[in-house]
């Protein structure tokens, strides 16, 4: 029982915090570039520019239906053949904003779709221009609906860093395989730990989506308001 | 790229197979699982609720690496010898589950709860409700989500890549070292996802649109 005990020393738990850290770092640098590649790349998409909508949502489409690990491995053994050679956190954060801006722009794209038309028709007969309405009327009600769904698209982000570990970068994941590659005992309480840890961070994040889907209103059918609906019937 | 086609085409093609094959056995294991929770959310009986709910919280919110890595990594040392290919398809179905379970509870959710109502006051018990009433209704609304839950699982069956599991992503990699040309054993690679993927995805955007 010592042993698996040992297991949590302050020097373990600091070392999972380094590699927490990373996972963050990588996290936080990934979240924000692909949050403005992704509105950026979903608006090309929507507006129907002649031919390069075209081709950015063939792009977005291969993109979204290709594995993360195949697009990592690309970024860091790929590139070098054309001689672009990233270092393990700059491989992973190029991987993560591609991959993740093509899933934010789908849904960018989707939720620019949602707003009715008549919004659009209304803001062009006060006179205002195409790039102006798009700006100041469209866009504003399309980012307040698919906000729960990008923060959710941010806690797959996060669990997918994960996945970097086989690029060797020095994430959590891939310090606690240091951890128990070193005293096979560490095992279990190495995987309860970043379980843990992981939990912790995408748990909140989804209590956060959930919160935001409240105070947007944005949940018309989700499961918590039929649920005080009913019981208020009862 | 046509060479690594003519060279490693048997390679490939093997790991085309694997991931096709782990990703139906998760499909099937991980429906069948994923709809048992999603209907222990709705019951009335809080504690079944309460369960389902730390079941689908837990898988949803852990990395499939991390499940995948403990399935190759601890059970082996302790209880019994699997291979990786097992563990990574263990891994898949009960991370796949606990999606696929709020997909198919958000299609129960969907249907109009006087559907529920009606049954029970036909005579109907709670179950004879929900198979006879409520599922075959939600899983039309289910359909196309349910697609794009699959389109995900051949996408996540690359983690087989990390537990040895022969995938199209691990023949990927072995032919990558093997004849030293990275990007174009990737691109061949990405094709071939994109031949599972792709096709599966426009189907299921119709369907989406057709539905809606």
């Amino acid at each position: 029982m010592l042993t698996v005990l040992g297991a949590y020393s302050w020097i373990n738990i600091r070392f999972l915090l380094e590699g927490a850290w990373v996972t963050i770092l990588v996290s936080v640098c990934s979240i924000i570039l692909s949050y403005i590649f992704g509105v950026i790349l979903g608006i090309i998409r929507y507006v129907q520019i002649k031919y390069l909508s075209a081709i950015v949502g063939f792009v977005i489409d291969i993109i979204r239906n290709l594995p993360l690990i195949l697009i990592i491995f690309f970024t860091y053994f790929g590139l070098p053949n054309i001689g672009f050679k990233p270092d393990p956190i700059w491989a992973s954060v190029i991987a993560m904003a591609i991959f993740e801006s093509a899933m934010v722009a789908e849904i960018v794209r989707a939720g620019i779709v949602s707003i009715p038309t008549g919004q659009m028709e209304g803001a062009r007969s006060t006179g205002m221009s195409y790039w102006q309405a798009l700006r100041y009327i469209i866009l504003p009600q399309a980012i307040k609906n698919m906000i729960p769904a990008i923060v959710s698209q941010f806690i797959s982000l996060v669990k997918d860093t994960s996945l970097a570990t086989i690029i060797v970068l020095p994430d959590l994941m891939n310090h606690a395989q240091i951890i128990y590659g070193q005293n096979t005992n560490y095992t279990i309480p190495m995987f309860l730990a970043l379980a843990v840890m992981y939990f912790i961070v995408c748990y909140s994040l989804s209590l956060l989506s959930q919160y935001l889907d409240h105070r947007l209103g944005t949940a018309k059918k989700s499961g918590e308001v039929e649920e005080v609906v009913q019981s208020a019937e009862r | 790229m046509i060479s690594i086609f003519q060279n490693y085409g048997g390679a490939l093609l093997y790991g085309l197979g694997q991931t096709l094959l782990c990703s139906i056995i998760a499909l099937i294991f991980a429906l069948i699982i994923g709809s048992g929770f999603a209907i222990l959310e709705v019951v009335p009986n809080k504690f079944l609720r309460i369960i389902a709910k730390i079941y689908i919280e837990v898988f949803r919110n852990i990395p499939l690496l991390v499940i995948t890595m403990f399935f190759y990594v601890v059970i082996p040392m302790y209880i019994v010898e699997i291979s990786g290919f097992v563990s990574g398809t263990i891994g898949l179905i009960l991370y796949s589950s606990a999606f696929i379970a709020e997909t198919v509870r958000s299609g129960i959710q969907s249907v109009d709860p006087g559907q529920m109502e009606g049954a029970r006051a036909n005579g109907l018990s709670f179950w004879q409700g929900m198979r006879y009433i409520v599922l075959p209704q939600a899983f039309r609304y289910v359909i196309p989500p349910l697609g794009n839950q699959f389109i995900n699982l051949v996408k996540n069956s690359s983690v087989l890549a990390f537990v040895a599991g022969f995938d199209l992503m691990y023949q990927g990699n072995v032919i990558a070292s093997d004849s030293l040309q990275s990007m174009s054993t990737y691109l061949c690679v990405g094709v071939l996802y994109l031949i599972l993927t792709l096709p599966l995805s426009y189907y299921m955007r119709y369907l989406e649109k057709k539905l809606a």
